[in-house]
């Protein structure tokens, strides 16, 4: 074997990874959660801290959980698409108010609108950790079974909205 | 009208370069066997080809200063309320530019070599030119096929989406085409190393003449990068100068190998040996800088540097990449083995000094390779998904380069095929008992003491104090009127690495940063500095609107100056940028940027000290002066170089 045939040889394995490469997306950071069932929780709600919810209640229903907070930015800028898409009825969705004050989360509602079936108050974000949340906001498709299908990482533009959640929600309905 | 002839001159390049990358080839290959004629060709192709790309480039720069938004290149990255020296960089920001600016560049050196290659023989220079068509033939098909920048665009945008606001900048305009001349450049070495294969000389002569063209673009490299580096300090807001990204990482493989390269081309030139590993380095600084156009412009790794991604420009770059590596490696693979061991030297001995450098560069070339793909390994395995940041290169880099110094300061004074190493070291020892002392007393000065800081005080003046050792033993023998332009730029590019290795251990070490919230009349200090927050106003440029802070600097109760950071919002996108507002001293930059309002009339604001920040980029333009005078050495110039190529055929076994 010619030894000055190894500089060529280590080149074609790294064309060979390369090529593979391109046909990946670097930038989607896929979540362990997806397609497991969703981590159970008990936690008092926000508006009736008397009362609790669990995700087993919503058993049999497709709902979305969506990961906000007041002192979060981006979530003032998906709040409107929220606001409209809660209008069309097409699932429920349910905020997972993380490390917030109750009354700062009680304002933020009255002044951006609710578009919350109702929301959980998570203030110390144990919860947030079982999701595995990065940061504020967090969106999560959950289907009948209660299983995780789809989790959106940052703010639900327009496009996420119609591309993904829309036909997502649509087909898990059927 | 105009960019439709543009597009023409683009396809008619590719014919010229068509032309250029064969028929010369062939010519040289039957050169007794009537090829003299179509050797005669190459170099007016490549004059030809280079006037056809000036004028495309021409043609696309008028779209810009035109305002012709019908051009899709110029609706995306340009704007009717831009300046006209950011319309003018606009060219080269983004990427169907960026590529005609490497095209432009390529055909720039080409034509160079054209002009500047009389002394070689005919044979020679078609090989060389030859091979640069080939290259040129691949780019100009890339740039034809995949990224058309005077694609049209019916009906034409009322005005255009804006160049990105992190690229309006002064750094912008020089720093990428001074990085291409570098990558480019090392197309040169690499035509040269190919050439030389073909013909199977491989000798000392090749060695010559290829030697200026690899310190050139090294050169250039070096300076690109400095800037790119010294631009991320100030326009990006966090006061750090270089931060591993797989971008800045593209361009840094290839100066690894091209500092290797341009020593291991010393050794081969004047001893004729490392003759294999010499073309596999200029093989490999070029690959690299293919290798960093495809990282940089496939999307296969995510960084700062975020350009469109679109698949089939990846897949057409990655064939490139395969087919002209592929070919040059396979190609050395052949030729290699019949290729001397040249004259042999001691274990102690320049040579010997130098194959170590040149391992070590690699090896620290390889390490950072690693690193930079390490993430798209492990994807492309399916294993998951993962980043490395500073501390992996921080560990693996750094006790790499602790070596590398400590030799440094040994190369130029040892001599050629053996060496006493004990001779060597007293006469170093002046330079060591000074940078001891030098390495205690600094640390001790900046009030803070660690073993960290010694050492890299200590190695950044051991190689100063080894240049100084040099040039004073050249004095006390009367030699140094006599000594050549490039061994003055040798000391002055080792000069320029202890300068960097200072300003990197001094910043480093103490450096003080602050993250505060102020109101005005609030003050916060740091490194002995006080800054007063007297307010934020809002003001209005060309295309943007600013909040600008107005803080008073001083020292001791002295008020030195008013700095004045600004936050941007440019009107065309979202972004908000910041533009830092920096005090530049000789021994520390006292810089300040503007973070978010909170609350009322109050602003978070970041201040850092940063002691000795700018001998970091001091150094880069030392090293590369250093290359540009030694390029401007006699021995190199035409009319001499004619009569001396004439040099012995190496010690060629």
């Amino acid at each position: 074997m010619n030894r000055f045939l190894l500089p060529l040889g280590i080149f074609i394995v790294l064309v060979a990874f390369l090529a593979v490469g391109l046909n990946l997306n670097p930038r989607e950071v896929p979540s362990p959660l997806i397609g497991k069932p969703a981590p159970a929780f008990e936690l008092p709600q926000l508006h009736k801290p008397e009362l609790s919810f669990a995700p087993k209640n919503m058993l049999g229903k497709v709902w979305l959980l969506n990961v906000w907070a007041s002192w979060c930015v981006s979530c003032r800028q998906e709040h409107p698409i929220l606001v409209d898409f809660a209008k069309t009825g097409s699932a429920p969705i349910y905020g997972l108010n993380y490390k917030d004050p109750r009354a700062d989360a009680l304002r933020w509602l009255k002044q951006y609108g609710d578009p919350y079936a109702l929301s959980i108050a998570d203030a110390e974000g144990r919860v947030g950790i079982d999701y595995g949340v990065y940061g504020v906001p967090e969106t999560y498709v959950i289907d009948k079974a209660g299983v995780i299908r789809f989790k959106q990482i940052g703010p639900v533009t327009q496009d996420v909205l119609e591309a993904k959640i829309l036909p997502l929600v649509k087909e898990l309905n059927k | 009208m105009i960019p439709e002839l543009g597009h023409f001159a683009l396809i008619l390049a590719l014919i010229v370069s068509l032309v250029q990358g064969t028929l010369p080839l062939i010519g040289a290959h039957r050169v007794n066997n009537g090829g003299r004629a179509w050797i005669a060709l190459a170099r007016p192709a490549a004059r030809a080809q280079f006037f056809l790309i000036v004028f495309a480039f021409v043609c696309l720069t008028w779209a810009f200063v035109a305002n012709d938004f019908s051009v899709v290149y110029v609706a995306q990255n340009s704007n009717s309320r831009l300046p006209l020296e950011y319309r003018l960089a606009g060219v080269w920001g983004g990427h169907e530019g960026s590529l005609l600016l490497w095209m432009l560049m390529l055909s720039g050196w080409t034509v160079a070599v054209s002009l500047l290659s009389r002394h070689l023989p005919d044979a020679m220079t078609a090989r060389v030119l030859g091979v640069l068509g080939l290259i040129a033939v691949g780019f100009l098909a890339f740039i034809l096929f995949t990224s058309n920048p005077f694609e049209r665009l019916l009906p034409a945008a009322a005005d255009g989406r804006d160049l990105n606001p992190l690229l309006q900048d002064p750094g912008l305009i020089f720093h990428p085409p001074m990085l291409y001349m570098g990558y480019v450049g090392f197309s040169i070495a690499f035509a040269f190393a190919i050439a030389a294969l073909l013909s199977g000389q491989l000798d000392a002569a090749w060695a010559r003449w290829s030697r200026p063209w690899t310190t050139a673009a090294w050169a250039f490299l070096t300076f690109g990068i400095a800037l790119g580096s010294w631009w991320a300090y100030y326009e990006l807001g966090w006061g750090g100068w270089w931060f591993w990204d797989p971008v800045e990482n593209a361009s840094f493989l290839p100066w690894l190998v091209g500092t290797a390269l341009i020593h291991s081309l010393a050794v081969t030139e004047k001893r004729g040996c490392f003759k294999n590993w010499t073309v596999l380095l200029a093989i490999a600084a070029f690959s690299l800088s293919l290798l960093g156009t495809f990282l940089v412009r496939s999307g296969v790794l995510t960084s700062v540097h975020a350009f469109a991604t679109d698949p089939r420009r990846g897949i057409f770059i990655l064939i490139l990449l395969a087919t002209v590596i592929g070919a040059s490696l396979f190609l050395f693979a052949l030729r290699a083995p019949k290729v001397g061991l040249g004259g042999s030297f001691g274990l102690i001995s320049r040579e010997s000094l130098l194959l170590m450098n040149n391992v070590l560069l690699v090896v620290a070339c390889g390490s950072v390779m690693l690193g930079t793909l390490y993430p798209l390994l492990i994807d492309a395995l399916g294993m998951g998904k993962l980043s490395v940041g500073p501390p992996y290169f921080n560990a693996v880099f750094v006790p790499l380069m602790v070596p590398l110094l400590v030799l440094m300061a040994l190369g130029p004074l040892a001599r050629w095929k053996h060496a006493d190493l004990a001779a060597v070291l007293r006469r170093l020892t002046f330079a060591f008992v000074a940078a001891v002392a030098i390495a205690i007393a600094v640390p001790l000065l900046y009030g803070k003491w660690s073993p960290l800081t010694a050492m890299g005080v200590l190695l950044a003046a051991w190689v100063a104090g080894g240049s100084v050792v040099a040039i004073i033993e050249r004095r006390r023998t009367g030699g140094l009127a006599a000594q050549p332009l490039h061994w003055w730029g040798m000391h002055l590019a080792h000069v320029g690495v202890a300068a960097f290795v200072l300003g990197v251990t001094m910043v480093s070490s103490f450096q003080e940063e602050k993250d505060v919230r102020m109101e005005p009349d609030d003050t916060v200090s740091v490194g002995g500095y006080s800054f007063r927050f007297i307010g934020v106003r809002e003001a209005m440029g060309p295309n943007y609107r600013a909040m600008v802070g107005e803080l008073e600097l001083s020292r001791d109760g002295k008020v030195l100056r008013t700095m004045q950071p600004e936050k941007r919002a440019y009107l065309t996108s979202a972004m908000p940028m910041t533009e830092a507002a920096i005090d530049t001293g000789l021994l520390r930059d006292v810089y300040v940027s503007l973070g978010e309002p909170v609350g009322e009339r109050a602003w978070s604001v970041r201040a850092y000290y940063k002691p000795f920040v700018d001998w970091i980029w001091g150094g880069c333009l030392l090293m590369a002066l250093g290359g540009v005078v030694a390029i401007s050495d006699r021995r190199y110039r035409m009319r001499k170089a004619a009569a001396s190529t004439a040099v012995p055929q190496g010690a060629a076994a």
